[in-house]
Order: C-alpha cells, then structure tokens, then sequence
C-alpha cells in the first residue's frame, strides 16, 4: 500500500528530542573512517598531472619516459578513457572534466595520470610525463566571456533559448526567462524605482576534507570503490557509464564524509582512479591536495546581476526584473536558472521578471554549492529591496511583510504556494531583540531573506528487526549532518522503541536500490519519509505475528507503544506482545521480519528565512566584524532541533564568509592565486560571535511529520544581511561581494570625495 | 630511499618506525602507524586538523617531520580517551553537537584539551583565539565554543 504522506498532527514522544548522535563517538575518538582512512591491500598511489594553462590546445602528451621510471604501474590519459557517451551532452562534459581531451579549458584541468608504488615515485613519474600546448587565449570573468571579442571556448555551443537559434557558437549556452504579468507597465506605476548592478565573485565550499577514493578493479570486470561522496548510487551510475561497465559490477561504498554543501555532487578522480585500477590491475588511492580542491574542483558561479524594482509610496511593490549573469565554469551548465527562479520568491508580485544568462569561462567545471546560485540572486534582490523602502521611507522589515508571498501566492517560478513561512519569519523578525538592540559607533545593521525550493527525489530504505528486536536502518543517502540521528528518532517514533534501540547505516551500492544524492536539503526529508512508509510495514508485519502467536485474525491486531495488543476485548483477552517478543518468536511466525520502501518523495516543502546582522567597520581600514547575527528560519518540523541549529548556523557562517572574505583570484595569466586555505580565507572562530537562531514549525503537508529541508536556506540571506548591515554602517550601497577590506575602503573613500 | 630511524612516545606506547627524511609526521601517523585519527586537511598547517601535541606543544603534524620526533612525548586523538571513559571535551561536542561532519573534531579537540591544560578558565575570546588555527566549516563554531565553555566548567567543578 503506498504511503500517504500527508502532515498528519499528533502527540510525539521523541521526535523533535536532541539525543546523541549514534556516529558521534567514532567522531570524537577518531575512529570513523573518511575517505582518505581507507586504504586495500597492494594499493597504488595516484596522482594528476594538471594544466598550467586556462586555454590550450593538446598537441602531444608523452608519457614514454614516466613509464620506463621503475615502480610506475600505470599512466592514463583520455585516450584510456574512450567516449562511450552516445550523444550525452552533459556525461561528455563530464568525462572531458575529468580528463581533458583535444583542449584543457581551466587552470587545473586534469592532462594525464599515474598510479604508482608510492607518492614519491608518483611525483617523479609525474615530472617525466612531457606535454606540447599550443597555448590559446583565455577569459576568466563573466562579463568579458559575453563580448564579442572574447575568445570562445567550445566552437559547438550556440545559445539555446533564442530565437533563432545563433549560428554562431559563443559563450553563452543558455537563456531563459521566468516571471508573469507585465514588468514594463508595473514600472511605468511605480512612485519610486531603484536599480543598481552587482558582482559577486566565485567561492568554493570549503569542506575541510579534501576529495578521495580508491579504486579497485578486477580482471573480471567488476569494481569496488570507496569514496567520499554525497551520492554512492549517483557516482556508481555514472563512473559505470563512463567506463562502460554494468552499474551492478561496481559496487560504492562511502565513507563519512568530511563536509560537502554540493561539492561532493560531482565525479573527478574516481574515473580516473577506476581507470588506472582497470590498468594497472591493483587498487589505487586517488587524494587530491587542498590546492587540487581548489584548482580543480567545482566552485560555485561568479556571477553579474542588473536588478530594478518599483514601489508605490504606500509600499506596494508594482514590478521587478532582473537580469542574472552566472558562469558555469569552463563547461555549459544552468546555474543562472536557479538565480532567476529564486530571485523574487520570498514575494508576491504582479509584475516580474527574471532572465537568466548562463556563461563559460576558462574556471573550473561550477558545482552546486548549498542552495545553488540563490544567495548571489538574494543579493542583488534584497540590497535592492533595501534601498527601496528607505527611499519610499518604510522600515525595511515592514516593506518585506507588505509584499511577502503567501499561501496561494503565484510564485515568480510559476508553481502557486501553499502554507509557506516567509511571513512568519518576518514577523519574528520585527519582534526580535535583536532588532531592537542599540547599536555602537562605526556599527550597522542589517537584515534580508531568502528561499531555497528543496528536494526529495528517489529514495530506497531497509529496516529489519534483529531477533532481539533491536532495530537496523539501512539507508542509501549519505549522512552529512546528523541525518542518522533524525532517521533513527522518526523510526523510533513510528515503531514505539526507544531511539537507542534503533541502528541507522548507509549501505552500499549492492544493497539497496538507487537513491538520489543527498543534495537539496531532501537528505532527512526524502529518508524519513521511505523510512515511515518502511516502518509502517514492519508495524503491519509485526501485527500479523502477532496475531499468529494468538492465532487470532491480523485486523484484530494493533500496534501501540512499541507492543501488539488485541484491537477490543472481542479479540480476545492477551498481555500485551513486544517487539522483542514477537521478533524473538520470529522463526515459527514466519521469518525475519522487515519493511521496505522504495519511492519519489514528491512534495519537499518550500523554505524561506530571514536573517539580522549586526556589523562594525573600521573606516581607516575597511576591516569590518560581525557583532551580532541572528538567524530565523522555517523547518516544518525540526527533527532533531539542535542539528536543526547546526544547519542554520553553519550555513550563516558560510554566507559571511562569502559576504567578507571568500574570492577566487585569477591573474591575467587565468590562473588561480590563492589555491590555499591561507589565501583563500574561510571564517575562523575568533571571527565571529555567536549565531542566535529561531526555528518556525509551519508543517510541510507533504510530509507525514511535516519536514521541509532545512540545509541550505540558511546560506541565502546572508550575502545580502552582510551587505546592507554594511550600506547602513557605511552610508555607502555596497554592490560587489566580498565587501573585503580594501572594496569597503574605496566605497567610503569614494563616499567621502562626493 | 635513506628511511631514517625514529623511537618515540605516543599516548603513552612506545613506537618505533621508520620514515623518509622529508616525510610529515601526519604521513607517518596515517600511514605507517595505522593512526587515521589525525586528518589531512590542507597539508600547509592553515587549517589545524592534524593537530597533536608534541612534549605538550599544540603543532600541526604536517608540519613536524617524523624525523624530529625522535625521543618525544607525542599525544593524538586516538590516545584522548581512556579506555572506554572518554575525556570530558569528548563527552561535550558530542552532547552540545559540536560536530556535524566531524573531520575536523580530532583536531579542534586537541586543540581545545591544549588550551584548557594552559588555561582552565578561559574567556570567550581566548576560546575563540584559541582555537583560530583550526576551520571548521559545519558549524559556524557556535557549538563548538559552547561545548569548550561546558567542559571548562565541568572540569573546574564550578
């Protein structure tokens, strides 16, 4: 019987509690195995030779002389990684990512790769490996890939989405617009109109443990692979298709994973690790270096964004539109969309347009990055937002409430809301302390809000009832977080047992069916909700033991408090059977019992937040810190609230890195200078103060226990509170992110010259 | 490959091994002693997660050579708990959820037990400073601080 997923209201007992987390003593102690704590008996160690050039035509790769170098077991180049992608735009680029073909298109990009005894030998084998560029011109920024005169990229890209279509390929892959009504006349009734363009620079996520796997492939054409992945299942499909094998002869397993927000989303080495293994017929260890993460990974997009919005005196908002340049790196790709789908969704417009632009620049091939291309989107729109209501002389928290989406709102996307917390989290917003608090010289204060759409997607789960009636889960999507604890507790609820009773796992590959990634926070929605419906299962196959234990019909069996109990008195009069008992008991009833689902988890709730900093700038230096940052947000229904907390404030934290800190660098020369955690500077401790946060609880109603996602959202609003607590500080509109120190120096200086 | 020849002390064990000259006592660690505790996270001592202490002293292990080690008194995450009791900062991330990945809590514990061995009553900030050379990009260091604060305080018996 498929599940209904309905919010259903009802008295809980442990969800919603804060129990340990089952994966926190491995954590602490040092035992939980990451990707780079795996190793196989023989390994090979592997690494890749990288482009030095943004923009370069392959004409010779020699590996002669590294293959004579004794102790190298085998070296690869794309000619060991044949096409085998029939027509598939997006798996070409991605094998063409992970090994360059005719052209390299990025600093960084992968040319050739060995597997040998040890790193050393490896380093060797990679100084012998000799490549003839024809070095090609270049473009790095997003609004000089678009002109005329900029070098294009791939000569096979013509811009979809215009009519006619370009007979001339460019830099640009794609255009779309989204909205309704009609903008031109929305301005023409608006009192006030502001508009202004903005850039953000290109970040990367930032997760601390670098990509690694190893790779082990046998004669016989089966595979194993350990990784550190947000998705196995997603890996193993596509490493298969890439190396032409069955996807049930290669077997993932992953391992934690030491951070991803998206990054972990995308194949790089684990073809090539897959491919060397095939070759060189021993596993093989593939660990980029932190300067390979960020060389050569998939940072998020720069972008380049015109935003206009009108209002009436009264507030009323009568138009917007925004034109949203994003790049998707050296490979076409669609980030811009998502820009322009979020841009305008916390509000309720008559009038709006977004159209979005997508960009190929000679960077690394973009990834997604926690709520992808909506917080550089959330920029443009709320400065904007920002400096509307001080013109038309609203409080700004007000100007939002007036013109927030609501139930039945028809998004700028197009899909019509339902129950949604953009106003609930406003309102919080204007009663907050925070908001109230007095503020100290050189100090400012901001606030803006953000959506972020959310995910289920497919989703395969096990449980089976160990003969002592404990509990195993086994799950397919990666934990990233503290999901395992939140499985654990609905599972716990569902089967009345306590939490601790209840082992949640992630499989591997060949032990469940295919589940999506974890990515678009559908990480502990998606899962909770197959684990319900598998849980309901195991409730009914437990009844129908129980009824033959008692040898009465199974409708007159109910599941109460983790026991099975006669449905009344005409039943028959038997004490209560407990899960235990039942399960112990399982031999003569019938076997091990078990409940499986497999299912699409439609109807991810929507999820909007608002957010307050306070800010202080040192107008000699430009160097600003943040004081005070609260963060409130919709969860549906926080699980395990205090992960719930970690999720707000990890990703606020990201946003104000990003805000002040965090830029990708390119010389003229295309590369990359701050490969490093010590040039590309993410926030430390002593940077910031604590990061209040306010959890609503407007349930999802696709959901039985009303979840939403609640993983990305918190990185929406942040760029835009940062900048407009900044502006306020300032008295200077801050357009350019980061608003690092020497941009917030010239901004005042060139305030002051005025 | 000249190895050379390294018998040191770590969490209390003798070890003896061999390394190469120029090889980072994290590899050593990882690699030839089975201790995987420690992570790798940058390799150029910016983010702290190989963080040990060496004859007390807070380092980054990618940045000692195994080499130098020779006669000291060496402590890893591995060697943080003791026995199945685990020290009261272990207890305390877990509790306050001061990790959500958790590749870098070795290091930050570390970190944090060397900075409570120094000053067992530190201030918020000499929390935040403290712990400045480790990044953490789950939490926004906000639980992490918190569960420092809980465990100086525990451990003070106040």
């Amino acid at each position: 019987m498929p599940l209904d997923t309905s919010y259903v209201q009802k008295t809980l007992k442990q969800v919603g509690t804060r129990p340990l987390r089952p994966d926190g003593l491995d954590k602490v102690t040092g035992r939980a195995r990451f990707g780079a704590d795996y190793n196989a008996p023989g390994q090979l160690i592997a690494l890749v030779l990288r482009s030095p050039h943004p923009h370069a035509r392959i004409r010779k790769i020699d590996t002669s002389k590294a293959e004579k170098l004794a102790g190298v077991k085998a070296i690869i180049t794309s000619a060991d990684l044949p096409d085998l992608t029939n027509g598939d735009r997006n798996m070409r680029d991605m094998l063409e990512n992970c090994m360059a073909r005719k052209k390299v298109l990025y600093d960084g990009h992968a040319v050739a790769a060995v597997a040998a005894i040890d790193v050393t030998t490896a380093r060797k084998a990679l100084k012998l490996i000799k490549v003839d560029y024809e070095i090609l011109p270049h473009v790095t920024d997003v609004d000089e890939a678009l002109k005329p005169s900029a070098p294009v990229i791939h000569d096979d890209v013509f811009t979809d989405g215009v009519e006619p279509k370009p007979t001339k390929p460019s830099n640009n892959n794609k255009r779309a617009s989204f909205g309704h009504g009609d903008v031109a006349q929305g301005f023409r009734e608006a009192d006030v109109v502001v508009e202004h363009s903005f850039k953000t620079e290109q970040t990367h996520q930032g997760y601390i443990e670098p990509h690694s796997c190893v790779a082990n492939v046998s004669p016989d054409g089966t595979g194993e692979l350990w990784v550190c992945t947000q998705g196995h299942f997603v890996y193993r499909n596509q490493c298969a298709a890439l190396l032409g094998m069955d996807i049930s002869r290669l077997r993932v397993t992953a391992s934690e994973i030491g951070g991803g927000f998206g990054g972990k989303t995308h194949i790089w080495t684990e073809p090539v690790a897959l491919a060397l293994s095939r070759k060189a017929n021993r596993p093989v260890k593939l660990t980029m270096s932190r300067e390979e993460v960020f060389r050569c990974s998939g940072p998020t997009s720069s972008t380049s964004i015109d935003m206009k919005i009108g209002a009436k005196k009264d507030g009323t908002i009568t138009a917007a539109h925004g034109v949203l340049r994003y790049h998707g790196g050296a490979f076409p790709a669609t980030w811009a969309e998502f820009g322009a789908m979020t841009a305008f969704a916390c509000y309720d417009l008559k009038n709006v347009k977004s159209d979005s632009i997508e960009v190929i620049v000679n960077r690394p091939k973009t990834a997604a990055y926690r709520a992808p291309s909506a917080p550089m989107a959330a920029f443009a729109v709320e400065s904007v937002m920002d400096e509307l209501a001080r013109k038309i002389g609203m409080d700004p928290v007000d100007f939002r409430i007036k013109n927030a989406a609501k139930e039945g709102t028809k998004s700028s996307y197009g899909p019509v809301y339902g129950p949604i917390g953009i106003g609930a989290t406003l309102e919080a917003a204007k009663n907050h302390p925070h908001m109230k608090a007095p503020l100290g010289k050189n100090q400012g204060r901001g606030m803006a809000c953000g959506f972020w759409f959310n995910f289920g997607g497919q989703t395969c789960t096990d449980i089976n009832v160990t003969p002592d009636g404990t509990v195993t889960v086994a799950v397919g999507t990666i934990d990233v977080g503290g999901s395992r604890a939140s499985i654990g507790l609905i599972v716990a609820e569902e089967l009345g047992i306590p939490y601790d009773h209840v082992r949640v796992v992630i499989a591997d590959t060949s032990t469940l069916g295919h589940n999506d990634m974890t990515d678009g926070s559908r990480g502990t929605f998606s899962t909770t909700m197959a684990c319900v419906a598998a849980s309901r299962n195991v409730v009914k196959e437990l009844g129908k033991r129980a009824a033959k234990m008692w040898d009465i019909p199974e409708d007159a069996v109910v599941w109460e408090d983790g026991h099975a109990k006669p449905a009344g008195s005409n039943a028959g009069n038997f004490p209560p059977l407990s899960i235990r008992e039942i399960a112990a008991g399982a031999g003569n009833t019938g076997g091990p019992i078990a409940g499986h689902n497999e299912m699409v988890a439609d109807g991810a709730g929507v999820s909007f937040a608002t957010h307050i900093c306070d800010i202080e700038v040192d107008p000699e230096t430009g160097r600003s810190s943040v004081k005070r940052y609260t963060v409130i947000q919709d969860a549906g229904k926080a699980v395990h609230p205090t992960y719930v907390e970690g999720q707000y404030q990890g990703g606020a934290v990201q946003g104000i890195g990003w805000a002040l800190n965090e830029e990708y660098i390119y010389g003229k020369d295309g590369r990359l200078q701050n490969a490093g955690f010590l040039d590309y500077r993410i926030p430390v401790c002593s940077d910031l103060p604590f990061i209040d946060t306010m959890i609503l609880e407007i349930p999802n109603p696709n959901h039985p226990y009303g979840v939403r996602g609640v993983g990305e959202t918190s990185i929406v609003p942040p760029l835009a509170t940062v900048a407009n607590a900044m502006s306020n500080a300032t008295g200077v509109r801050m357009t350019h992110i980061p608003m690092s120190p020497p941009r917030v120096l010239k901004a005042i200086d060139a305030l002051k010259k005025h | 490959m000249s190895g050379v020849f390294v018998s040191t002390t770590i969490n209390g064990d003798s070890v003896e091994f061999s390394c190469a000259a120029d090889e980072p006592l994290l590899d050593v660690l990882r690699n030839r002693l089975g201790m995987t505790g420690s992570k790798e996270g940058c390799g150029t001592g910016d983010c702290g997660a190989c963080s040990v202490t060496v004859n007390g002293r807070l380092v980054c292990s990618c940045l000692v050579l195994g080499a130098e080690v020779g006669g000291a008194t060496i402590e890893t995450i591995e060697g943080m708990a003791d026995g199945d009791v685990l020290h009261p900062l272990q207890k305390n991330f877990i509790s306050h959820a001061a990790l959500q990945c958790g590749i870098c809590t070795p290091g930050f514990l570390i970190a944090a037990k060397a900075l409570l061995d120094k000053n067992p009553d530190p201030s918020e900030e000499e929390i935040r400073f403290g712990l400045a050379g480790n990044l953490c990009r789950c939490t926004g260091y906000d639980k992490i601080v918190r569960a420092v604060q809980a465990t100086s305080k525990e451990m003070r018996g106040a």
